[in-house]
């Protein structure tokens, strides 16, 4: 690969090496054509690859399905519904008034994830407001999927009365913050926007 | 030792033939007159158990797929098309199915009789580690395998496994888009698997083909983990390899036949024949018992990526057991100290599988986690110290002089198999 460093090493062969360390001292017009060779078969392998590599990456379709329009007039204080965006679950749920006031009255030193995990505010500290829909802190829109190991964790269940995930145990309390168990991170809330008073829309 | 050929072709045909390709010389030099120590005994059968079990999931595979579809909506339908429609579509499906636990049930008896007898020691490194290629292998085809009836098994299972890259930090967001081909599991996901699926074992089969040519260089370990010395401790592969081999596989048939005919879905998960949902996850999720003792370990860790990196590392650590153990001597025969420490390490192999079935709650995430340890401390531990520590017993000078004091001190003039 790289001629002109010493082919033979040691005591046997010296007069080899001193033959070699001369053409050590110049690289050769050879050696320029090597290394160019070399690095030209490097850049065309890598372009044919990434193709072959990207090609696996989510298609025009699938992005095609970016937003997903809801209509939530239906929802009243206390249910929820699940949608399907992006092949994800997402819950919107509308909260009732003791379950916020029960997610606000946690401090946010008790939360294992401050971070609000809001693509709407990305930067945000986990306060039961910067997790609410901005203006109507009833509804409460995240994707239903555990922080943990992807799996979709039951409503109004577990020992904060938000969400709990049967796969492996992680409790998330009514603002869809983590509380207990292996999950690193809140729920993770999408972009979304109201269009109406009565439809939102992800993504 | 894999010996110069001695094959003489005879007919003006060979002749011609073997001049140009020799490969009847080949398989001759490796698999008639190679020679193999004349202590074997009915472990050392399983290296043609497995492959002959991939023969059997290669073949029942390649017939499976001119009649499964690979879509989200039609695979489950496909399935029970198999089930239902196929001629002996009900038994190709289920000697693929139990046939993938078969060949788990033999790699795992290969390996530890690999680690009781000291297979793995000086010379066989390559070919040990080459194993254990072969078994990761394995457990990325079975793992696809296991998606494909796309039930909630399949599905759940698939999400959980993928979730696992995850865990890596900065990028593993992207590997999972990358893997899923979409923001979840979904179609393109199940189209991938069934193409990989369809190629690893042609991958596994070449890598068996590198593990033969690696212990034909450094020649078969046998159970006094004593060299061969001269041609006396050997006997000609064919006959006797082969019938016991052959015996070994029928033995083995039977066992895959008891479950093939009378106990089919016994090792499967009645889940699984509920279609995919991805708004709904399975009250309980549990991957095929083979992975279970691995699963166990993810979930000892309190920390998802801390679980993650301790789940590959169980099997990663595989890799180093050359160089982790200490020891002289090969063989577990001669190793007392080390042979009550291997049949621990099989008792906590047996216990995280257990566990790994279990919901992870209360005294289960305990005991996980005193066995994760413990399952590690063999490996770091265990296997460096006792190799200082312990007085193996005398070693026999040969096979031979082995094999004769066992006959001598045997009862009833047993007939030394010479």
């Amino acid at each position: 690969m790289t001629p002109g460093l010493p082919r033979a090493i040691g005591s046997k062969g010296s007069d080899l090496a001193s033959t070699d360390s001369a053409h050590r001292a110049e690289p050769t017009r050879r050696d320029f054509l090597y290394i160019a060779t070399g690095a030209a078969a490097a850049v065309g392998a890598v372009a044919v690859a990434w193709p072959l590599i990207d090609q696996m990456n989510p298609d025009a379709a699938a992005l095609a399905l970016a937003t997903t329009d809801v209509d939530i007039s239906t929802v009243a204080p206390g249910a929820s519904v699940t949608v399907k965006w992006r092949g994800k679950p997402v819950f919107i749920r509308n909260r009732t008034p003791e379950e916020i006031e029960a997610a606000k009255a946690v401090p946010l030193a008790d939360l294992p994830d401050q971070n609000s995990r809001n693509e709407n505010a990305p930067t945000a500290t986990a306060d039961d407001s910067n997790r609410a829909a901005a203006g109507k802190e009833n509804w409460l829109i995240m994707v239903g999927i555990c922080t943990h190991l992807g799996c979709v964790p039951l409503g109004q269940h577990g020992p904060f009365g938000g969400w709990f995930c049967p796969c492996h145990g992680s409790a998330y309390d009514t603002a869809g913050r983590i509380r207990q168990g292996p999950a690193p991170e809140n729920l993770h809330v999408p972009k979304y926007e109201f269009v109406s008073d009565t439809q939102i829309r992800i993504g | 030792m894999a010996g110069t050929s001695t094959y003489q072709p005879k007919s003006g045909f060979a002749k011609w033939f073997e001049a140009r390709l020799p490969i009847v010389g080949l398989v001759h030099s490796s698999f008639v007159v190679y020679p193999t120590p004349r202590n074997l005994n009915y472990w050392w059968t399983f290296g043609a158990i497995l492959s002959v079990m991939l023969g059997v999931q290669i073949i029942t595979g390649v017939v499976l797929a001119m009649h499964y579809t690979p879509h989200a909506t039609l695979a489950m339908g496909s399935v029970e098309h198999i089930m239902r429609d196929v001629n002996y579509g009900w038994l190709l499906r289920y000697l693929h199915a139990n046939g993938a636990s078969m060949f788990f049930v033999a790699v795992y008896v290969h390996i530890l009789r690999g680690m009781y007898y000291g297979s793995y020691k000086e010379p066989r490194e390559v070919l040990w580690i080459l194993g254990v290629i072969i078994f990761l292998l394995m457990m990325a085809t079975a793992f696809m395998g296991y998606v494909l009836p796309w039930g909630q098994m399949s599905f759940w299972g698939a999400t959980v496994i993928t979730n696992l890259f995850s865990a890596i930090p900065l990028v593993g967001e992207s590997i999972t888009t990358w893997l899923w081909g979409g923001f979840a599991i979904d179609n393109p996901t199940l189209n991938r698997f069934f193409s990989l699926h369809y190629l690893l074992p042609f991958m596994i089969a070449g890598v068996v083909i590198l593990h033969i040519w690696a212990l034909h260089v450094s020649g078969q370990n046998n159970p006094t983990g004593i060299d061969i010395k001269s041609k006396d401790d050997t006997v000609p592969f064919t006959p006797h390899a082969t019938i016991k081999d052959s015996f070994g596989i029928i033995c083995f048939f039977i066992f895959f036949a008891w479950f093939v005919f009378f106990l089919p879905n016994y090792l499967g998960h009645p889940d699984n024949y509920i279609p995919a949902d991805p708004l709904k996850t399975p009250a309980h999720i549990v991957p095929e018992w083979y992975f279970l003792p691995f699963y166990a370990i993810l979930r000892a860790i309190p920390s998802k990526l801390g679980g993650v990196i301790a789940m590959f590392s169980s099997i990663a650590i595989l890799i180093f057991i050359p160089w982790l153990d200490t020891s002289r001597v090969r063989s577990a025969t001669y190793r007392p100290l080390y042979r009550q420490f291997f049949w621990i390490f099989v008792a906590t192999g047996i216990g995280l599988g257990y566990l790994g079935s279990q919901p992870p709650e209360g005294i289960y995430v305990i005991a996980g986690r005193i066995l994760t340890f413990y399952y590690f401390a063999h490996f770091l531990l265990v296997m460096p110290l006792i190799g200082i520590l312990e007085r193996p017993k005398s070693v026999p000078s040969s096979i031979t002089e082995a094999v004769l004091a066992k006959t001598r001190s045997g009862h009833g003039a047993a007939e030394s198999k010479a």
